[in-house]
């Protein structure tokens, strides 16, 4: 099965990208878990997205579209990124998202996928 | 003459689908389930399996292998089912996936149990927790949610959409019917057992809503369940110590009140009016699982409850064992619960300033959560009464405020006034 691991990461969590002292850390981890993901050879790709001050929430209300600053919802989490992977059952789905960096800080979703 | 003989072929055909709905539904459903993870769609097929038995057993006769027929009949409308989904829906879990299990079923004649797995896949942690409960004691005992809801405390048509939820999210999310590999089994055991206990003490909370009889069946069928878990798991000691703790539960039940519904405490309990029986059957569960060589949390409270239960014998209660055994509790699952309990065990083994003591701990630890704990109030009720001291009376009345049982409330009360009529 086809599941997504919606990586929410905390403030903190965005700050150390950029943070000197800790980008090497913060990348590396990230780096490693897309290594071991392919390695198992679970992957079906994944992204990363930039800050949540980058996001604009767009809405139609009756008709008319209504832009505005920042993500949707706005909640202390955000998304950073997610991975599809393709394992037995959600007890491995929920296995790899637990090895995944942003639940050590943050919070990982795990969600089976629409099949079309 | 006739139609006497139909009204008999009708009642052998009701006895007979009696019968195997009360000795297969679970492994029925659990079987069709298992491979599609549709639980919903399974007793819908079983349900109309049995709507067909009702309507073709009085004609033809009850087949020599009922459950048979059932699982056949039952496999035959998922498949029907399948197929329309399939056009419809194509989100649906593989037709072939449950062409080639019913294929390898056909070749076992006596048909596989997949209760086990099924009871793992409604305790699985992805599944709301208020919900499992429920959720086993109706897809394995098949009891249906209005005859649940009052001791979920929870309305019928609640219950009913959380069912249906859960139902969804294991075949939607892909929780596979498998039994937990060893490094995960304590785990997983414990949420099961968990909440085989939890419908226990809801079937048997006189707080809970509706009448005594349905919740009374929510407790008995909790004891099927218990008694499953170690038909399954033969010599588990987990699951023989939480089925030697409800047994003894159970065996009390009579004793802890007297004609007029008053409360009576347990070490004031006439042991005659204790049951033998469910006594002799936790007794032997205790044995077996001392037997495996190791106690977790349920294994430990058995003994404990087998140490209570030892007064029928001695006349007296001996606390220091019990103490003794709630520490050794409190190293591997040290909640607020066994805490206060083994403060209570103190109360008697070592005196009301070492009760006190190990409520201070308590207290030091979590003021938050000890000031709407029921029995840290009354447990420290009582020490302070042994002290003589009038603060006492305010801790009775905290604890009789907080308790959700009348009897215990008029109880508490009762021992609130001799505690003042000794000051006087």
């Amino acid at each position: 099965m086809k599941y997504v691991l919606l990586a929410f990461e905390t403030e903190d969590a965005y700050a150390a990208r950029t943070d000197p002292d800790r980008a090497d850390a913060y990348w590396g981890a990230w780096s490693a878990f897309g290594a071991a993901l392919a390695e198992a050879g679970v992957t079906e790709g994944g992204a990363a997205v930039q800050p949540p001050g980058t996001a604009t929430a767009v809405r139609l209300e009756d008709g008319e579209r209504q832009v505005q600053d920042g993500p949707y919802p706005d909640t202390k989490e955000q998304l950073g990124g997610w991975f599809i992977i393709d394992v037995p059952d959600l007890d491995a789905a929920l296995d790899w998202a637990a090895k995944c960096p942003s639940s050590s800080d943050g919070g990982t979703e795990v969600r089976p996928l629409l099949e079309m | 003459m006739g139609s006497s003989n139909h009204r008999a072929a009708v009642d052998d055909a009701e006895r007979a689908a009696a019968t195997a709905a009360s000795e297969s539904y679970g492994r029925l459903v659990a079987l069709l389930a298992s491979s599609t993870r549709d639980v919903a769609a399974a007793e819908d097929a079983l349900a109309d399996a049995f709507e067909a038995a009702l309507r073709t057993w009085p004609d033809q006769g009850v087949p020599t292998a009922p459950d048979a027929w059932l699982l056949t009949t039952a496999r035959r409308k998922l498949i029907d089912a399948g197929r329309r989904a399939q056009t419809a829906d194509r989100a649906e879990p593989s037709l072939a996936l449950l062409l080639e299990e019913l294929a390898s079923a056909d070749r076992d004649s006596r048909f596989p149990d997949k209760r086990l797995e099924l009871l793992f896949v409604c305790a699985h942690p992805a599944i709301d927790v208020r919900i499992r409960t429920p959720l086993m004691l109706q897809t394995v005992l098949g009891l249906d949610a209005k005859r649940m809801a009052g001791a979920f405390l929870v309305a019928p048509a609640t219950l009913s959409q959380r069912l249906v939820r859960a139902k969804h999210k294991i075949r939607d999310a892909g929780i596979r019917f498998r039994i937990p590999e060893p490094d995960e089994l304590p785990e997983r055991l414990d949420a099961v057992l968990e909440a085989i206990y939890g419908g226990y003490t809801a079937g048997r909370s006189t707080a809970a809503a509706g009448d005594d009889h349905r919740r009374g069946q929510v407790a008995t069928e909790a004891v099927r369940l218990a008694r499953l878990m170690v038909e399954l798991l033969p010599d588990h000691p987990e699951a023989l110590g939480l089925l030697a703790v409800i047994l003894y539960t159970e065996a009390r039940r009579d004793a802890g009140r007297d004609p007029e519904g008053r409360f009576i405490p347990l070490t004031e309990q006439d042991t005659g009016r204790w049951s033998a029986d469910l006594r002799a059957e936790g007794d032997a569960a205790v044995r077996r699982a001392a037997a495996a060589g190791y106690l977790g949390p349920f294994g430990i409270e058995a003994n404990i409850q087998a140490a209570h239960m030892a007064r029928a014998e001695t006349g007296a209660t001996d606390w220091r064992t019990i103490r003794g055994l709630y520490d050794t509790l409190l190293l591997i699952s040290p909640t607020i619960g066994a805490r206060v309990a083994a403060a209570a065990a103190a109360l008697e083994a070592d005196g009301p300033a070492a009760a006190l003591d190990r409520l201070n701990g308590i207290e030091a630890d979590d003021a938050a959560v000890t000031a709407r704990y029921q029995p840290w109030w009354a447990v420290r009720a009582h020490a302070l009464q042994r002290l003589g001291d009038p603060e006492a009376l305010a801790a009775f009345d905290r604890a009789a405020g907080m308790t959700d049982d009348p009897a215990i409330r008029a109880w508490l009360l009762e021992r609130a006034a001799t505690s003042s009529a000794d000051r006087a």
